[in-house]
């Protein structure tokens, strides 16, 4: 039986991410692992993530994981997941400046946190349910209608250089970056598997998809 | 298009029990914690509070169980509040299933142990939950402190202040309770909620005393709070979440429907 491997790299709520998937899977197992060879013989990988990038990219370079996620990023369905996202573009604001991972050329920025109290509807981090907005078809929209909300925590967003990899934008202060997706990546800063019945669709069409657009 | 704002229903579990006491008494049995929390999900709501109230220590194995239990069916934000006082125990709930942890009195014992959660788990996962009470006399500017042991025991710690240093030590977001009003029915502690939300960045829930749908509104209206908690008007079967909702977007707030 296939397998979709998510990657445990020390970081965050791993079960939500598995549970979402177990929910949605019918003829692929879920294991949540950090074997690089789990993540090579699995059909599919999830890169989730809450937290810092600093530990992050840390952990994934302890793990000896960042040199397997490149090859992941050239070969099958990669789905990365909020920070998980945000891991995936060259650069971030984050703890100073952090090198991330360079598939996706792009930095990683900080909303503003320093709005004028009248515009304090902007809260930092954005927590909560948002539209997201599809900016083209894709297997991974399939059956979500377009404007439906998803949930976000978050106070960085992906910034990517080439504009024709975002799938999707989200206002908070201006429109973000809310999903991307280049070849056999899709990535999203907000939680599909924290996203109720669209966010479940979401999961259901990773699993189904076969990396092509 | 904006981020809607979120009604959260809270769930008050004592021994793996849903329960809500009006200001800690008269407990009243609302049922099982499973099938409550999918009846809201089925409603809408954004997200689903915790609150371990078992008194016994070793009774505290319970909650995790019922957070495993409803992580594998509702997918939905959760959030786990009561008896959490180390990084372990936030570890425990976040293995189980919860997204997020509340920290109210292991907060006021040692501040430092909100930066040290944030830092291990993120920002995002820990919730600061305060519970004030309004200790200016009548006539004079309002004033709000912090109380523990459900609200019998005062820190001499002002409510804005330590909202103020919670944010500035981590926490992601602020659960706020007007002991007050908890229990009451009669309305959110508006003034209060207001002073917290304008002095904070982060996301404030407001808390304690909702009784009609149109408390939850002023709230977001009134109270600027980011989203708001309410527990016996969901339980008792007074009000769905979805009508919550419809009141609340009739009003012009943008919800998630």
């Amino acid at each position: 039986m296939r397998h979709v491997a998510v990657i445990d790299y020390g970081m965050g709520n791993l079960r939500s991410v598995s549970k979402a998937l177990e929910a949605v899977a019918s003829d692929v197992t879920v294991k949540v692992t950090a074997d690089p060879k789990l993540i090579q013989s699995a059909s599919h990988v999830v890169l989730p993530g809450v937290g810092a990038i600093r530990d992050c990219i840390d952990e994934l370079a302890r793990l000896n994981l960042d040199m397997i996620i490149q090859e992941v990023a050239q070969t099958k369905p990669l789905l990365g997941i909020c920070l998980g996202m945000q891991a995936l573009l060259s650069h971030s604001e984050e703890n100073n400046g952090i090198n991330a991972l360079n598939i996706i050329p792009g930095r990683v920025r900080q909303f503003d946190v320093a709005l004028p109290r009248t515009e304090r509807d902007f809260k930092v981090p954005q927590m909560g349910w948002n539209q997201v907005h599809q900016l083209f078809s894709h297997p991974l929209w399939k059956d979500i209608k377009q404007d439906s909300r998803f949930y976000f925590v978050h106070s960085y967003y992906a910034e990517p250089k080439d504009k024709a990899v975002t799938a999707a934008t989200t206002d908070y202060q201006h429109d973000f970056t809310s999903a991307l997706c280049k070849d056999n990546i899709f990535a999203a800063q907000f939680h599909p598997e924290k996203s109720q019945h669209d966010g479940l669709q979401l999961l259901q069409n990773f699993l189904n998809w076969d990396g092509q657009s | 298009m904006a981020l809607a704002k979120r009604i959260i229903p809270c769930l008050d579990v004592d021994n793996g029990r849903v329960v809500k006491g009006v200001k800690f008494v008269d407990i009243r049995d609302a049922g099982d914690p499973v099938e409550i929390a999918k009846r809201y999900d089925q409603q809408g709501a954004d997200e689903l509070t915790f609150l371990d109230i078992t008194a016994t220590h070793n009774n505290r194995d319970t909650i995790v169980h019922v957070v495993e239990a409803i992580a594998s069916e509702v997918f939905i934000p959760l959030t786990v509040g009561g008896g959490i006082r180390k990084l372990e125990d936030i570890r425990r709930m976040l293995n189980a299933g919860a997204d997020k942890v509340g920290i109210n009195s292991a907060a006021i014992l040692r501040p430092e142990f909100v930066r040290e959660a944030a830092e291990k788990f993120g920002s995002q996962c820990i919730v600061v939950a305060i519970d004030a009470k309004c200790t200016s006399s009548k006539g004079q500017p309002e004033t709000w402190e912090i109380f523990t042991h459900g609200g019998r025991k005062a820190t001499g710690l002002n409510a804005i202040e330590w909202a103020k240093k919670m944010v500035s030590y981590g926490a992601g977001e602020i659960l706020l309770t007007s002991m007050d009003r908890d229990g009451t029915k009669s309305g959110f502690d508006l003034a209060l909620t207001r002073a917290v939300s304008q002095a904070v960045n982060t996301p404030v829930i407001a808390s304690g005393g909702v009784g009609k749908l149109q408390d939850l509104t002023d709230g977001v209206k009134i109270g600027q709070a980011d989203a708001v908690l309410a527990a016996s008007i969901f339980h008792f079967g007074e009000h769905s979440v979805g009508e919550a909702k419809a009141q609340m977007a009739s009003q012009g707030i943008e919800v998630r429907i």
